[in-house]
């Protein structure tokens, strides 16, 4: 249930429905985007970043918040563990277990590995489950490999590293295929033939989907897939740190436990990092539709073991987060309800935006809407956001699309007396995803030999925008790749001793730089939303205290 | 953090409400989540938290009121908590999931109960349905799995986010969730029509039908790239 005073706008945005049902906004020119862009688009906001001052990426500039974790101080101190003690010894060790590293694990088990899956929330907790309108392959007759590769360029602004984006579109065919031989429900025609529908940047219907469930639909799947196969995997376990060995190749890693706060060691002939993104850092303190877990941790790890990261400058805003009711704040809508047909209106009823531009569009033209032009519409408790007029749907596609195609978002709605087949949804743009990452090739190598990536951590598939679609997509494609090559990377590589010189290289450089003090303890691990500190514990966000063993701040 | 500042906003704003956290009183202002109530007392959760948005099924949890002992059930991360709520959380529940290799396996009733054969236990209580967060009709799909019609499961069980909450109220053991997932697993894999379109481009990709092409693309300079992308036609959204 909306408030009287928002009502009173939502008459609006009824009264112009007709007319707006038949008014096509064109889309905007590459000239037209880039002032757009310059002028709202927050990764334009210099303030927002710095220079990171230590590491291999010393002098790229980075959101303050991830700086300050890239050149964060280790939670172990080397001289206190015993390298000797191996508690696992493995071929592959995969970190993460959202949809890539699901499938790195059972790559690299098919072919031949002995594989270790950790992760630090539970098997499968990760931003893959949230996805919920799907994901592309060119695989209807119309379209091809080729117009995919031009849209995801495009919406890239051509930044993207071109044989990254030739392995993504060629292998999506086949990605939707062997998830369909897992057992995963795409949804379909009578016939048999995929239904496929539009998204922003797209210029052709190729997201495939699992009603707006469609990452959820995916993992349930992987996740089973790996119980089946017995693959041994740990929860509630993440790498607080790599080990490399005597010759400069990642070896394994040092896991802690989260909740009897106890190291353990992994010794790993090559590491596949797949642990997602950074939302809940919130970038410049905006709402975040990423999982709990979602805190940059492999970027910091990779980082400090010597890899080189790519496109850390821009983030994705995803352009309809939620804007009302608070609860919800910030969560995803779905841009599965724009490539239905909605559109984006604002305080007056008017659309102010082609709806179906990518996404930095987008997510610009509502933050000028409501910044610039005060064309926004405010919530009680000072949230601004725009229309997107929802019940368009089942207009332009008749009864019952929205109750069939979006059940998530009708039930999420709901909760809050807000019927979405009635009523449009307030929206404002939410951080939603890393657009760059740690650099990788077409299988995953990063540039430190035996660490691997794949997914949302990895950089330079999307560029500086990725597209709708093209991120579940990447954690299959890559993620397959990078389990793949690792397993044939374990088969010859012979380990040297293992090492934590890296670590202690680290904390001298960061000593060096003037840091050691000023930086926190990372990687992050878990955000802190406990309102009350817990002034009885130690304070383990103070870098003072890195001596000893771990922090689980 | 953002959600934090929010509960500061807030609380200026909006009256506070009692609930009980374990047992324990707490004042929170209304309009939080069981989730965000829990972290506004001081909690700091490593378990019961997933996707925060309603996907994941981490944060099931069941609660009653102060006067009212009945048990209501929900996800925590949406639902707004109430005056006088008492509020628990349940980190894990142990619960059975048969092993199979998918490729072996048959889309029938003998095939789902030889994997789950205490299906014939149930005895229609329906407190599967009453329990499930996402009102989904689970004593129905559990009763067509024990006839066979693998489809009608894997339609109604489809907005499954496998929170546990059913397994953990069964009086039987049995475990709705996990059935299910091996039903749709059976329908994706064997039952659904297939899709020729997609063997199709397959086999032209294998055939390097598309590669001279991106060739080409990969090469091209920039500014030749962006009129191709300018000019490219664009299908109707519907």
């Amino acid at each position: 249930m909306y408030p009287l005073y928002m009502e009173e706008s939502i008459r609006k945005v009824e009264a112009s429905r007709g007319k707006r049902l038949k008014e096509t906004l064109s889309r905007l020119t590459g000239e037209e985007k880039t002032p757009l862009l310059k002028k709202h688009h927050p990764d334009f906001i210099g303030e927002s970043m710095r220079e990171l001052l230590v590491g291999s990426n010393k002098g790229d500039r980075t959101p303050k918040e991830m700086a300050d974790l890239l050149e964060g101080n280790s939670r172990i101190n080397p001289d206190k563990i015993d390298l000797g003690k191996v508690d696992y010894d493995v071929d592959v060790l995969v970190i993460g277990c959202g949809g890539a590293g699901a499938s790195a694990a059972l790559l690299a088990q098919e072919n031949g590995a002995k594989v270790l899956l950790v992760t630090k929330l539970r098997l499968g907790d990760a931003n893959t489950v949230g996805a919920q309108a799907g994901i592309q392959a060119a695989d209807r007759p119309n379209d091809s490999p080729i117009i995919h590769y031009l849209d995801t360029m495009g919406g890239g602004r051509f930044t993207n590293i071109p044989e990254l984006v030739e392995a993504l579109v060629k292998d999506a065919p086949s990605a939707i295929k062997w998830l369909e031989t897992l057992g995963v429900n795409w949804d379909k025609e009578p016939d048999g033939s995929l239904h496929e529908l539009s998204g922003g940047g797209a210029s052709r219907r190729r997201l495939h989907s699992a009603r707006d469930y469609t990452g959820l639909e995916e993992m349930r799947v992987l996740r089973d897939e790996i119980k089946c196969r017995q693959i041994d995997y740990i929860e509630f376990a993440p790498a607080v740190e790599l080990i490399l060995d005597d010759q400069g190749r990642v070896a394994g890693a040092i896991l802690v436990d989260m909740e009897a706060n106890e190291l353990s060691l992994v010794r790993a002939k090559a590491v596949v990092m797949a642990t997602g993104g950074m939302g809940r850092l919130h970038i410049q303190g905006f709402p975040t539709t990423n999982h709990y877990g979602a805190t940059a941790d492999g970027l910091v790890l990779a980082y400090r073991a010597g890899a080189e990261m790519i496109f850390i400058d821009t983030m994705q805003y995803h352009p309809t987060g939620v804007a009302y009711p608070t609860q919800i704040l910030g969560q995803l809508v779905t841009e599965k309800v724009r490539t239905l047909g909605a559109q984006l209106a604002n305080v007056d009823g008017e659309q102010f935006i082609m709806p179906l531009e990518p996404r930095d569009v987008v997510a610009s033209a509502i933050i000028r809407e409501c910044q610039e032009s005060k064309k926004g519409i405010e919530t009680p408790t000072g949230e601004v956001g725009v229309w997107l007029d929802s019940p368009m749907i089942d207009i332009i596609r008749g009864e019952g699309t929205i109750a069939g195609e979006l059940p998530a978002m009708v039930r999420q709605f709901a909760r809050f007396n807000i019927d979405i087949v009635k009523e449009p949804m307030l929206v404002y743009p939410t951080l939603h995803y890393q657009n760059g990452g740690i650099k990788i090739d077409t299988n995953g190598a990063t540039t430190v030999p035996g660490l691997l990536a794949a997914g949302e951590v990895g950089g330079g598939v999307h560029g500086r925008n990725r597209l709708i679609g093209n991120s579940t997509l990447d954690l299959f494609v890559f993620g397959r790749r990078a389990g793949k090559a690792a397993a044939e990377y374990a088969k010859k590589v012979k380990p040297g001793s293992l090492t934590l010189d890296h670590v202690r290289q680290w904390q001298a450089e960061l000593k060096k730089a003037g840091l050691a003090d000023s930086r926190p303890i990372s990687p992050l691990l878990l955000p802190n939303y406990a309102r009350q500190p817990h002034d009885y514990l130690p304070d383990y966000t103070k870098p003072t205290l890195t001596v000893g063993q771990v922090k689980i701040a | 953090m953002v959600e934090k500042i929010k509960a500061k906003q807030v609380e200026e704003q909006v009256k506070m409400i009692n609930i009980y956290i374990m047992g324990k009183h707490y004042q929170v202002p209304e309009g939080l989540t069981i989730l965000t109530a829990m972290e506004y007392c001081g909690y700091r959760l490593i378990r019961g938290c997933g996707c925060r948005a309603g996907f994941c099924g981490a944060c099931a949890t069941v609660f009653n009121f102060k006067d009212d002992p009945q048990l209501r059930y929900d996800l925590a991360c949406q639902k707004t908590v109430e005056p006088d709520m008492y509020l628990v959380q349940i980190p894990f529940f142990p619960a059975a999931k048969a092993l199979y290799n998918l490729e072996e396996i048959e889309p029938d009733v003998e095939q789902i109960l030889a994997l789950y054969p205490d299906l014939v236990t149930c005895f229609g209580c329906n407190n599967c349905t009453k329990t499930c967060p996402q009102e989904l009709e689970v004593m129905w799909f559990m009763s067509d799995a024990l006839r066979g019609d693998i489809g009608e499961v894997a339609t109604k069980s489809f907005d499954c986010v496998m929170c546990g909450l059913c397994a953990a109220r069964c009086p039987q053991g049995l475990v709705p969730y996990n059935v299910a997932l091996l039903c749709r697993r059976l329908y994706g894999r064997y039952l659904a029509p297939v899709s020729k379109h997609l063997e199709d481009r397959i086999a032209e990709i294998e055939a390097g039908k598309f590669d001279a092409e991106l060739e080409k693309l990969e090469k091209m300079e920039k500014s030749k790239l962006q009129k191709l992308y300018d000019e490219r036609d664009i299908e109707p959204a519907y």
